[in-house]
Protein backbone atom coordinates (compact mmCIF):
# COMPACT_ATOMS: atom_id res chain seq x y z
CA UNK A 1 0.00 0.00 0.00
CA UNK A 2 1.82 3.16 -0.90
CA UNK A 3 2.02 5.98 1.60
CA UNK A 4 -0.64 8.26 -0.43
CA UNK A 5 -3.58 5.28 0.38
CA UNK A 6 -1.81 4.73 3.87
CA UNK A 7 -2.54 8.67 4.62
CA UNK A 8 -6.25 8.63 2.79
CA UNK A 9 -7.43 5.48 4.93
CA UNK A 10 -7.25 7.31 8.17
CA UNK A 11 -9.96 9.50 9.31
CA UNK A 12 -7.14 12.24 10.24
CA UNK A 13 -5.62 11.80 6.32
CA UNK A 14 -9.16 11.86 4.92
CA UNK A 15 -10.08 15.35 7.06
CA UNK A 16 -6.93 16.83 6.17
CA UNK A 17 -7.91 15.98 2.53
CA UNK A 18 -11.38 17.75 3.07
CA UNK A 19 -9.46 20.92 4.58
CA UNK A 20 -6.98 21.35 1.40
CA UNK A 21 -10.30 20.71 -0.79
CA UNK A 22 -12.07 22.93 0.60
CA UNK A 23 -9.81 26.20 1.19
CA UNK A 24 -9.15 25.41 -3.06
CA UNK A 25 -13.18 25.75 -3.11
CA UNK A 26 -13.16 28.83 -0.93
CA UNK A 27 -10.72 30.28 -3.38
CA UNK A 28 -13.05 29.95 -6.49
CA UNK A 29 -15.37 30.97 -4.35
CA UNK A 30 -13.57 34.65 -3.56
CA UNK A 31 -12.99 34.71 -7.37
CA UNK A 32 -16.39 33.89 -8.64
CA UNK A 33 -18.20 36.82 -6.33
CA UNK A 34 -15.75 38.84 -7.55
CA UNK A 35 -16.45 38.23 -11.00
CA UNK A 36 -20.22 38.64 -10.68
CA UNK A 37 -20.14 41.56 -8.96
CA UNK A 38 -19.49 43.24 -12.84
CA UNK A 39 -22.94 43.09 -12.88
CA UNK A 40 -23.04 46.55 -11.20
CA UNK A 41 -20.16 47.40 -13.59
CA UNK A 42 -23.18 49.05 -15.89
CA UNK A 43 -21.93 49.21 -20.01
CA UNK A 44 -18.52 48.90 -21.18
CA UNK A 45 -17.58 52.71 -23.14
CA UNK A 46 -15.18 50.82 -25.77
CA UNK A 47 -17.46 47.68 -26.86
CA UNK A 48 -20.81 49.09 -25.50
CA UNK A 49 -21.54 45.87 -23.99
CA UNK A 50 -22.56 45.09 -20.63
CA UNK A 51 -19.16 44.71 -18.47
CA UNK A 52 -19.85 41.31 -16.73
CA UNK A 53 -20.52 40.15 -20.84
CA UNK A 54 -16.94 40.94 -21.22
CA UNK A 55 -15.57 39.67 -18.26
CA UNK A 56 -17.79 36.22 -19.36
CA UNK A 57 -15.71 36.18 -22.48
CA UNK A 58 -12.44 37.46 -21.53
CA UNK A 59 -12.57 33.89 -19.38
CA UNK A 60 -13.55 31.99 -22.90
CA UNK A 61 -10.75 33.97 -24.57
CA UNK A 62 -7.75 34.25 -21.87
CA UNK A 63 -4.69 32.11 -23.12
CA UNK A 64 -6.76 31.02 -26.52
CA UNK A 65 -3.10 31.43 -28.40
CA UNK A 66 -1.77 28.77 -26.55
CA UNK A 67 -4.91 26.45 -26.11
CA UNK A 68 -7.66 27.94 -28.18
CA UNK A 69 -10.99 28.93 -27.28
CA UNK A 70 -12.11 28.34 -24.03
CA UNK A 71 -9.28 25.97 -23.77
CA UNK A 72 -8.01 27.93 -19.83
CA UNK A 73 -11.74 27.71 -19.15
CA UNK A 74 -12.07 24.30 -19.56
CA UNK A 75 -8.85 23.02 -17.91
CA UNK A 76 -10.10 25.29 -14.97
CA UNK A 77 -13.58 23.71 -15.03
CA UNK A 78 -11.64 20.25 -14.80
CA UNK A 79 -9.47 21.06 -12.10
CA UNK A 80 -12.38 22.62 -10.28
CA UNK A 81 -14.15 19.50 -10.47
CA UNK A 82 -11.66 17.14 -9.34
CA UNK A 83 -11.39 19.09 -6.57
CA UNK A 84 -15.22 18.96 -5.88
CA UNK A 85 -15.79 15.52 -6.37
CA UNK A 86 -12.64 14.76 -3.91
CA UNK A 87 -13.91 16.95 -1.25
CA UNK A 88 -17.66 15.02 -1.49
CA UNK A 89 -16.46 11.77 -1.84
CA UNK A 90 -14.45 12.60 1.18
CA UNK A 91 -16.56 14.31 3.46
CA UNK A 92 -19.50 11.99 2.63
CA UNK A 93 -16.78 8.72 3.49
CA UNK A 94 -15.96 10.47 6.75
CA UNK A 95 -19.67 11.34 8.15
CA UNK A 96 -20.89 7.55 7.19
CA UNK A 97 -18.04 6.89 9.64
CA UNK A 98 -18.67 9.09 12.35
CA UNK A 99 -22.56 8.05 12.10
CA UNK A 100 -21.73 4.94 12.21
CA UNK A 101 -19.12 5.45 15.31
CA UNK A 102 -21.34 7.40 17.70
CA UNK A 103 -23.59 5.72 20.19
CA UNK A 104 -26.67 7.04 19.43
CA UNK A 105 -28.43 10.26 21.52
CA UNK A 106 -28.56 10.73 25.08
CA UNK A 107 -32.18 10.88 26.71
CA UNK A 108 -30.84 14.73 27.36
CA UNK A 109 -28.48 15.92 24.96
CA UNK A 110 -26.96 18.97 25.42
CA UNK A 111 -24.59 20.83 23.40
CA UNK A 112 -21.74 22.99 25.35
CA UNK A 113 -19.58 24.10 22.07
CA UNK A 114 -20.85 22.55 19.08
CA UNK A 115 -22.70 25.37 16.37
CA UNK A 116 -25.13 25.06 14.20
CA UNK A 117 -22.89 25.49 11.28
CA UNK A 118 -20.66 22.50 12.78
CA UNK A 119 -23.77 20.18 13.24
CA UNK A 120 -25.14 20.75 10.13
CA UNK A 121 -21.84 20.45 7.47
CA UNK A 122 -23.13 17.23 6.16
CA UNK A 123 -26.48 18.07 5.51
CA UNK A 124 -25.62 21.46 4.14
CA UNK A 125 -23.04 20.07 2.14
CA UNK A 126 -25.62 18.10 0.30
CA UNK A 127 -27.63 21.02 -0.20
CA UNK A 128 -25.23 22.81 -1.58
CA UNK A 129 -24.62 20.03 -3.91
CA UNK A 130 -27.36 20.00 -5.42
CA UNK A 131 -27.43 23.95 -5.50
CA UNK A 132 -24.05 23.37 -7.30
CA UNK A 133 -25.63 20.50 -9.79
CA UNK A 134 -28.82 23.18 -10.81
CA UNK A 135 -26.80 26.58 -10.95
CA UNK A 136 -25.16 25.37 -13.83
CA UNK A 137 -27.72 23.57 -15.67
CA UNK A 138 -29.14 27.43 -14.99
CA UNK A 139 -26.62 29.40 -16.00
CA UNK A 140 -23.90 27.50 -18.33
CA UNK A 141 -26.22 25.27 -20.09
CA UNK A 142 -29.24 26.76 -20.14
CA UNK A 143 -31.57 23.57 -19.48
CA UNK A 144 -32.92 24.79 -15.99
CA UNK A 145 -33.23 28.39 -17.22
CA UNK A 146 -37.10 28.74 -18.24
CA UNK A 147 -37.53 33.19 -19.20
CA UNK A 148 -35.38 33.74 -21.92
CA UNK A 149 -31.67 31.75 -22.25
CA UNK A 150 -28.96 32.91 -24.51
CA UNK A 151 -25.57 31.47 -24.67
CA UNK A 152 -22.94 34.64 -24.19
CA UNK A 153 -25.70 37.17 -22.83
CA UNK A 154 -24.77 36.66 -19.23
CA UNK A 155 -25.96 40.34 -17.99
CA UNK A 156 -29.72 39.34 -19.48
CA UNK A 157 -30.02 35.75 -19.18
CA UNK A 158 -29.13 37.12 -14.92
CA UNK A 159 -31.61 39.75 -15.50
CA UNK A 160 -34.59 37.43 -16.67
CA UNK A 161 -33.82 34.51 -13.93
CA UNK A 162 -33.93 36.90 -11.12
CA UNK A 163 -37.36 38.59 -12.14
CA UNK A 164 -39.07 34.77 -10.78
CA UNK A 165 -39.46 34.72 -7.04
CA UNK A 166 -38.62 31.36 -6.28
CA UNK A 167 -35.26 31.86 -8.59
CA UNK A 168 -34.40 34.51 -6.25
CA UNK A 169 -35.69 32.90 -3.16
CA UNK A 170 -32.83 29.53 -4.28
CA UNK A 171 -30.27 31.51 -4.62
CA UNK A 172 -30.37 33.14 -1.25
CA UNK A 173 -31.04 30.39 0.45
CA UNK A 174 -28.24 28.16 -0.83
CA UNK A 175 -25.97 31.41 -0.20
CA UNK A 176 -27.80 31.22 3.63
CA UNK A 177 -26.70 27.97 3.68
CA UNK A 178 -23.08 28.29 1.98
CA UNK A 179 -22.25 31.14 5.03
CA UNK A 180 -22.97 28.50 7.36
CA UNK A 181 -20.71 25.51 6.14
CA UNK A 182 -17.62 28.36 5.52
CA UNK A 183 -18.66 29.85 8.88
CA UNK A 184 -17.46 26.24 10.58
CA UNK A 185 -15.22 25.38 7.43
CA UNK A 186 -13.78 28.07 7.06
CA UNK A 187 -12.17 27.66 10.85
CA UNK A 188 -12.01 23.79 10.90
CA UNK A 189 -9.30 24.07 8.10
CA UNK A 190 -7.25 25.80 10.12
CA UNK A 191 -7.49 23.05 13.34
CA UNK A 192 -7.25 20.21 10.78
CA UNK A 193 -4.12 21.49 9.15
CA UNK A 194 -2.77 22.21 12.85
CA UNK A 195 -2.42 25.29 12.77
CA UNK A 196 -4.45 26.45 15.07
CA UNK A 197 -4.18 27.54 19.25
CA UNK A 198 -5.47 28.70 22.20
CA UNK A 199 -3.97 32.37 20.74
CA UNK A 200 -5.61 31.99 17.41
CA UNK A 201 -8.57 30.50 18.00
CA UNK A 202 -10.52 33.84 18.24
CA UNK A 203 -9.39 35.68 15.73
CA UNK A 204 -9.58 32.82 13.22
CA UNK A 205 -12.87 32.24 14.54
CA UNK A 206 -13.50 36.03 13.97
CA UNK A 207 -12.41 35.98 10.24
CA UNK A 208 -13.80 32.76 9.39
CA UNK A 209 -17.39 34.67 10.72
CA UNK A 210 -15.97 37.44 8.35
CA UNK A 211 -15.79 35.91 5.23
CA UNK A 212 -18.97 33.82 5.42
CA UNK A 213 -21.00 36.91 5.81
CA UNK A 214 -18.99 38.53 3.33
CA UNK A 215 -19.04 35.63 0.76
CA UNK A 216 -22.85 35.15 1.27
CA UNK A 217 -23.98 38.78 1.12
CA UNK A 218 -21.17 39.36 -2.07
CA UNK A 219 -23.22 36.26 -4.06
CA UNK A 220 -26.38 37.32 -3.25
CA UNK A 221 -26.07 40.76 -3.84
CA UNK A 222 -26.83 40.22 -7.78
CA UNK A 223 -30.12 38.30 -7.27
CA UNK A 224 -31.30 40.99 -5.07
CA UNK A 225 -30.00 43.79 -7.19
CA UNK A 226 -31.85 42.37 -10.20
CA UNK A 227 -34.78 41.53 -8.40
CA UNK A 228 -34.92 45.06 -6.78
CA UNK A 229 -34.36 47.12 -10.25
CA UNK A 230 -31.07 48.45 -9.00
CA UNK A 231 -29.85 46.48 -11.65
CA UNK A 232 -31.83 47.83 -14.67
CA UNK A 233 -33.25 46.11 -17.02
CA UNK A 234 -31.06 45.16 -20.57
CA UNK A 235 -31.24 47.20 -23.36
CA UNK A 236 -31.82 45.37 -26.71
CA UNK A 237 -29.40 47.73 -28.63
CA UNK A 238 -26.71 46.47 -26.34
CA UNK A 239 -27.87 42.90 -26.47
CA UNK A 240 -27.63 42.87 -30.19
CA UNK A 241 -24.23 44.31 -29.95
CA UNK A 242 -23.00 41.24 -27.86
CA UNK A 243 -24.32 39.45 -29.91
CA UNK A 244 -22.06 40.49 -33.53
CA UNK A 245 -19.68 40.40 -31.15
CA UNK A 246 -19.56 36.57 -30.22
CA UNK B 1 -33.54 15.93 49.41
CA UNK B 2 -35.67 14.06 47.27
CA UNK B 3 -34.13 12.91 43.66
CA UNK B 4 -35.74 10.76 41.00
CA UNK B 5 -33.22 9.18 39.21
CA UNK B 6 -33.67 7.33 35.48
CA UNK B 7 -31.21 4.92 35.31
CA UNK B 8 -29.81 2.79 32.45
CA UNK B 9 -29.97 -1.37 32.73
CA UNK B 10 -28.45 -3.30 30.74
CA UNK B 11 -28.02 -6.75 31.28
CA UNK B 12 -24.84 -7.07 28.79
CA UNK B 13 -23.65 -6.17 25.34
CA UNK B 14 -25.68 -8.16 23.51
CA UNK B 15 -29.10 -6.94 24.98
CA UNK B 16 -31.01 -3.91 24.61
CA UNK B 17 -30.88 -1.74 27.84
CA UNK B 18 -33.62 0.92 29.27
CA UNK B 19 -34.17 3.06 32.17
CA UNK B 20 -35.25 2.18 35.25
CA UNK B 21 -37.04 4.58 37.73
CA UNK B 22 -35.92 5.19 41.13
CA UNK B 23 -37.01 7.41 43.77
CA UNK B 24 -34.74 8.67 46.54
CA UNK B 25 -36.43 10.17 49.78
CA UNK B 26 -33.05 10.82 51.66
CA UNK B 27 -30.64 12.15 50.07
CA UNK B 28 -27.85 14.33 51.77
CA UNK B 29 -26.39 17.29 49.89
CA UNK B 30 -23.29 16.58 51.18
CA UNK B 31 -22.84 13.22 49.56
CA UNK B 32 -20.68 12.43 46.43
CA UNK B 33 -22.70 11.62 43.48
CA UNK B 34 -21.34 8.26 43.73
CA UNK B 35 -22.09 8.07 47.31
CA UNK B 36 -25.53 8.51 46.50
CA UNK B 37 -25.63 5.50 44.16
CA UNK B 38 -23.91 3.54 46.78
CA UNK B 39 -27.01 4.40 49.05
CA UNK B 40 -29.37 3.38 46.59
CA UNK B 41 -27.36 0.05 45.56
CA UNK B 42 -27.93 -1.11 49.48
CA UNK B 43 -31.14 -0.78 49.66
CA UNK B 44 -31.41 -2.46 46.27
CA UNK B 45 -29.28 -5.49 48.26
CA UNK B 46 -31.96 -5.29 51.20
CA UNK B 47 -34.62 -5.44 48.73
CA UNK B 48 -33.11 -8.71 46.56
CA UNK B 49 -32.76 -6.86 43.74
CA UNK B 50 -30.23 -6.69 41.44
CA UNK B 51 -27.57 -3.58 42.10
CA UNK B 52 -26.83 -0.92 39.54
CA UNK B 53 -23.67 -1.19 37.95
CA UNK B 54 -20.93 1.45 37.65
CA UNK B 55 -17.30 2.00 37.20
CA UNK B 56 -15.27 3.63 40.42
CA UNK B 57 -11.84 3.75 41.58
CA UNK B 58 -10.19 5.95 42.96
CA UNK B 59 -12.77 8.34 43.94
CA UNK B 60 -10.67 11.76 43.84
CA UNK B 61 -10.88 12.49 40.30
CA UNK B 62 -7.41 10.58 38.82
CA UNK B 63 -7.64 7.63 38.05
CA UNK B 64 -10.47 7.88 35.43
CA UNK B 65 -12.49 4.83 36.52
CA UNK B 66 -16.00 6.69 37.04
CA UNK B 67 -17.78 7.36 33.91
CA UNK B 68 -20.96 8.67 34.16
CA UNK B 69 -23.16 10.92 31.60
CA UNK B 70 -25.62 12.55 34.00
CA UNK B 71 -28.36 14.65 32.54
CA UNK B 72 -26.78 14.53 29.01
CA UNK B 73 -23.30 15.66 30.13
CA UNK B 74 -20.54 13.14 30.37
CA UNK B 75 -19.44 13.45 34.16
CA UNK B 76 -22.57 15.78 35.21
CA UNK B 77 -22.95 19.64 34.86
CA UNK B 78 -19.51 20.38 36.49
CA UNK B 79 -17.04 21.89 34.45
CA UNK B 80 -13.41 20.55 34.83
CA UNK B 81 -15.28 17.78 37.40
CA UNK B 82 -14.95 13.79 37.32
CA UNK B 83 -18.72 12.14 38.90
CA UNK B 84 -16.63 11.13 42.16
CA UNK B 85 -15.97 14.40 42.46
CA UNK B 86 -19.40 16.00 42.23
CA UNK B 87 -21.73 16.58 45.00
CA UNK B 88 -25.16 16.11 45.44
CA UNK B 89 -25.34 19.67 46.62
CA UNK B 90 -25.00 20.41 43.01
CA UNK B 91 -28.32 19.45 42.04
CA UNK B 92 -32.05 20.41 43.86
CA UNK B 93 -34.61 18.70 45.89
CA UNK B 94 -37.08 17.49 43.69
CA UNK B 95 -34.38 16.77 40.76
CA UNK B 96 -35.21 14.58 37.83
CA UNK B 97 -31.58 12.85 36.94
CA UNK B 98 -30.66 10.55 34.28
CA UNK B 99 -28.36 8.56 34.44
CA UNK B 100 -26.44 6.91 31.52
CA UNK B 101 -23.14 5.16 30.05
CA UNK B 102 -20.68 6.43 27.85
CA UNK B 103 -22.17 5.89 24.52
CA UNK B 104 -20.06 5.18 21.51
CA UNK B 105 -19.79 2.38 19.25
CA UNK B 106 -16.40 1.32 20.36
CA UNK B 107 -17.11 1.41 24.04
CA UNK B 108 -19.37 -1.59 24.10
CA UNK B 109 -21.70 -1.44 27.33
CA UNK B 110 -20.27 -4.64 29.75
CA UNK B 111 -23.59 -4.33 32.18
CA UNK B 112 -25.44 -1.21 33.43
CA UNK B 113 -23.59 1.65 33.57
CA UNK B 114 -20.14 0.10 32.96
CA UNK B 115 -18.31 0.34 29.50
CA UNK B 116 -15.25 -1.80 27.69
CA UNK B 117 -13.04 1.25 27.08
CA UNK B 118 -9.94 -1.55 26.59
CA UNK B 119 -9.69 0.18 23.06
CA UNK B 120 -7.93 3.09 25.21
CA UNK B 121 -5.17 0.66 26.11
CA UNK B 122 -5.07 -0.58 22.61
CA UNK B 123 -4.55 2.85 20.94
CA UNK B 124 -1.54 3.41 23.97
CA UNK B 125 -0.25 0.00 22.73
CA UNK B 126 0.24 0.93 19.56
CA UNK B 127 2.44 4.13 20.60
CA UNK B 128 5.56 1.11 21.21
CA UNK B 129 8.39 2.28 22.87
CA UNK B 130 10.60 5.07 23.41
CA UNK B 131 13.88 4.95 23.28
CA UNK B 132 15.35 5.82 27.20
CA UNK B 133 18.45 4.57 29.18
CA UNK B 134 16.71 2.29 31.55
CA UNK B 135 18.02 1.22 35.25
CA UNK B 136 18.77 3.72 37.78
CA UNK B 137 16.52 6.63 37.52
CA UNK B 138 18.56 9.39 35.37
CA UNK B 139 19.41 12.60 36.91
CA UNK B 140 16.46 15.30 36.34
CA UNK B 141 18.87 17.82 34.57
CA UNK B 142 20.74 15.37 31.97
CA UNK B 143 18.01 16.39 29.33
CA UNK B 144 17.29 20.33 29.32
CA UNK B 145 13.95 20.88 28.39
CA UNK B 146 12.94 24.75 28.39
CA UNK B 147 9.85 25.51 30.71
CA UNK B 148 7.23 25.94 28.24
CA UNK B 149 7.55 22.61 26.98
CA UNK B 150 7.77 21.10 29.97
CA UNK B 151 4.19 23.08 30.77
CA UNK B 152 2.45 21.95 27.48
CA UNK B 153 3.55 18.47 28.03
CA UNK B 154 2.19 18.51 31.24
CA UNK B 155 -1.28 19.87 30.33
CA UNK B 156 -1.44 16.64 27.81
CA UNK B 157 -0.08 14.51 29.83
CA UNK B 158 -3.28 15.67 32.76
CA UNK B 159 -5.24 12.72 30.18
CA UNK B 160 -6.75 10.23 33.06
CA UNK B 161 -7.90 8.58 29.72
CA UNK B 162 -11.92 8.37 31.72
CA UNK B 163 -13.13 8.63 27.92
CA UNK B 164 -15.47 11.32 28.26
CA UNK B 165 -14.44 13.05 24.80
CA UNK B 166 -15.78 9.87 23.76
CA UNK B 167 -18.99 10.08 25.48
CA UNK B 168 -19.17 14.01 24.59
CA UNK B 169 -18.24 13.87 20.87
CA UNK B 170 -21.53 13.08 18.50
CA UNK B 171 -19.14 11.15 16.24
CA UNK B 172 -17.84 8.59 18.83
CA UNK B 173 -14.38 9.62 18.23
CA UNK B 174 -11.42 9.54 20.29
CA UNK B 175 -9.09 12.59 18.70
CA UNK B 176 -8.88 14.41 22.44
CA UNK B 177 -7.54 11.27 24.18
CA UNK B 178 -5.15 10.42 21.51
CA UNK B 179 -3.95 13.44 20.61
CA UNK B 180 -3.54 13.88 23.93
CA UNK B 181 -1.18 10.87 24.55
CA UNK B 182 0.73 11.95 20.94
CA UNK B 183 1.50 15.25 22.30
CA UNK B 184 2.71 14.71 25.47
CA UNK B 185 5.55 12.36 23.67
CA UNK B 186 5.85 14.69 20.73
CA UNK B 187 6.71 17.88 23.31
CA UNK B 188 9.38 16.39 24.74
CA UNK B 189 12.76 14.72 23.61
CA UNK B 190 12.45 11.47 25.09
CA UNK B 191 10.62 9.61 22.48
CA UNK B 192 11.41 11.79 19.70
CA UNK B 193 13.77 9.35 17.08
CA UNK B 194 10.08 7.10 17.24
CA UNK B 195 7.74 9.76 17.32
CA UNK B 196 6.95 9.77 13.15
CA UNK B 197 5.97 6.00 13.69
CA UNK B 198 4.32 6.67 16.63
CA UNK B 199 1.71 9.22 15.24
CA UNK B 200 0.95 7.21 12.34
CA UNK B 201 0.46 3.95 14.21
CA UNK B 202 -1.51 5.27 17.27
CA UNK B 203 -4.24 7.03 14.71
CA UNK B 204 -4.35 3.85 12.44
CA UNK B 205 -5.05 1.93 16.00
CA UNK B 206 -7.66 4.39 16.94
CA UNK B 207 -9.43 4.11 13.58
CA UNK B 208 -9.68 0.30 13.62
CA UNK B 209 -11.48 0.68 17.42
CA UNK B 210 -14.19 2.02 15.39
CA UNK B 211 -14.15 5.71 16.92
CA UNK B 212 -15.51 7.90 14.42
CA UNK B 213 -13.49 11.05 13.07
CA UNK B 214 -13.04 14.48 14.01
CA UNK B 215 -15.34 17.24 13.25
CA UNK B 216 -14.33 20.02 15.30
CA UNK B 217 -17.39 20.71 17.27
CA UNK B 218 -15.64 20.67 20.65
CA UNK B 219 -17.79 19.13 22.52
CA UNK B 220 -14.82 17.04 23.86
CA UNK B 221 -12.78 19.47 25.45
CA UNK B 222 -15.79 20.83 27.85
CA UNK B 223 -16.36 17.21 28.54
CA UNK B 224 -12.98 16.72 29.64
CA UNK B 225 -12.85 16.61 33.45
CA UNK B 226 -9.45 17.71 32.98
CA UNK B 227 -9.81 20.42 30.60
CA UNK B 228 -7.12 19.16 27.99
CA UNK B 229 -7.69 21.78 25.02
CA UNK B 230 -8.45 20.46 21.46
CA UNK B 231 -5.00 22.56 20.22
CA UNK B 232 -3.62 19.00 20.85
CA UNK B 233 -5.73 17.45 18.23
CA UNK B 234 -4.46 20.02 16.18
CA UNK B 235 -0.55 19.33 17.60
CA UNK B 236 -1.51 15.86 16.44
CA UNK B 237 -2.63 16.53 13.01
CA UNK B 238 0.62 18.98 12.40
CA UNK B 239 2.32 15.58 13.84
CA UNK B 240 0.43 13.20 11.41
CA UNK B 241 1.14 15.50 8.53
CA UNK B 242 4.87 15.77 9.39
CA UNK B 243 5.50 12.39 9.61
CA UNK B 244 3.44 11.49 6.10
CA UNK B 245 5.91 13.97 4.62
CA UNK B 246 9.01 12.59 6.02
CA UNK B 247 8.03 8.94 4.54
CA UNK B 248 7.39 10.43 1.16
CA UNK B 249 11.14 11.80 1.84
CA UNK B 250 12.67 8.87 3.20
CA UNK B 251 14.49 6.78 0.88
CA UNK B 252 14.04 3.06 0.51
CA UNK B 253 16.14 -0.01 0.76
CA UNK B 254 19.88 0.65 -0.31
CA UNK B 255 20.95 4.38 -1.20
CA UNK B 256 22.90 4.14 -4.27
CA UNK B 257 25.33 6.80 -5.93
CA UNK B 258 23.24 8.83 -8.16
C1 LIG C 1 -19.33 25.19 -2.43
C2 LIG C 1 -18.18 24.87 -2.18
C3 LIG C 1 -17.67 24.31 -0.87
C4 LIG C 1 -16.73 24.90 -0.10
C5 LIG C 1 -16.06 26.22 -0.35
C6 LIG C 1 -16.51 24.04 1.03
C7 LIG C 1 -15.61 24.30 2.04
C8 LIG C 1 -15.38 23.49 3.11
C9 LIG C 1 -14.36 23.70 4.10
C10 LIG C 1 -13.37 24.86 4.13
C11 LIG C 1 -14.46 22.68 5.00
C12 LIG C 1 -13.61 22.50 6.25
C13 LIG C 1 -12.70 21.31 6.21
C14 LIG C 1 -12.20 21.06 7.61
O1 LIG C 1 -13.00 20.90 8.50
O2 LIG C 1 -11.00 21.07 7.82
C15 LIG C 1 -15.54 21.85 4.60
C16 LIG C 1 -15.97 20.75 5.29
C17 LIG C 1 -17.05 19.97 4.91
N1 LIG C 1 -17.72 20.04 3.70
FE1 LIG C 1 -17.51 21.47 2.32
N2 LIG C 1 -17.31 22.93 0.94
C18 LIG C 1 -18.05 23.04 -0.22
C19 LIG C 1 -18.97 22.15 -0.71
C20 LIG C 1 -19.40 21.02 -0.03
C21 LIG C 1 -20.35 20.07 -0.53
C22 LIG C 1 -21.04 20.14 -1.89
C23 LIG C 1 -20.50 19.14 0.43
C24 LIG C 1 -21.38 17.90 0.49
C25 LIG C 1 -21.66 17.03 -0.27
C26 LIG C 1 -19.67 19.49 1.54
C27 LIG C 1 -19.60 18.80 2.72
C28 LIG C 1 -18.72 19.08 3.73
C29 LIG C 1 -18.68 18.39 4.99
C30 LIG C 1 -19.62 17.25 5.44
C31 LIG C 1 -17.63 18.94 5.72
C32 LIG C 1 -17.21 18.57 7.12
C33 LIG C 1 -16.06 17.68 7.12
C34 LIG C 1 -15.69 17.49 8.54
O3 LIG C 1 -15.85 18.43 9.32
O4 LIG C 1 -15.22 16.41 8.86
N3 LIG C 1 -18.99 20.63 1.23
N4 LIG C 1 -16.08 22.34 3.44
S1 LIG D 1 -13.23 7.19 40.42
FE1 LIG D 1 -11.20 7.74 39.88
S2 LIG D 1 -11.56 9.49 38.72
FE2 LIG D 1 -13.55 9.09 39.43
Amino acid sequence: MGPICEFYKTTVGKKIVAAVTGALLFLFLVAHMVGNLKAFAGIDPATGMYKLDVYARFLREFGHMVLGYSGVLWLTRIGLLVVFVIHVVTVIQLTLRNRAAGGGSYAKNRYLSSTVASRTMAIGGLILLAYVIYHILHFTTGTLHFHGFKHGHVYANAYNAFQVWWVVLIYCVAMVILGLHLYHGLWSLFQTLGLDGPRTNRPLRCLAGVLAVVIALGFMAVPLGFASGILPAPTTQVTTQTALLR
Amino acid sequence: MKLTLYIWRQKNSSTKGSFERFQMDDVSPDMSFLEMLDVLNEKLLVEGKEPVAFDHDCREGICGACSLVINGQAHGPMERTTACQLHMRKFNDGDTIYIEPWRAKAFPVVKDLIVDRSAFDRIIQAGGYISVPTGSAPEANNIPISKDDADLAMDAAACIGCGACVAACPNGSAMLFTAAKVSHLAILPQGAPERHRRVKAMIERMDSEGFGGCTNHGECQKACPKGISIKFISLMNREYIKANLASLARDKGEVTAQ
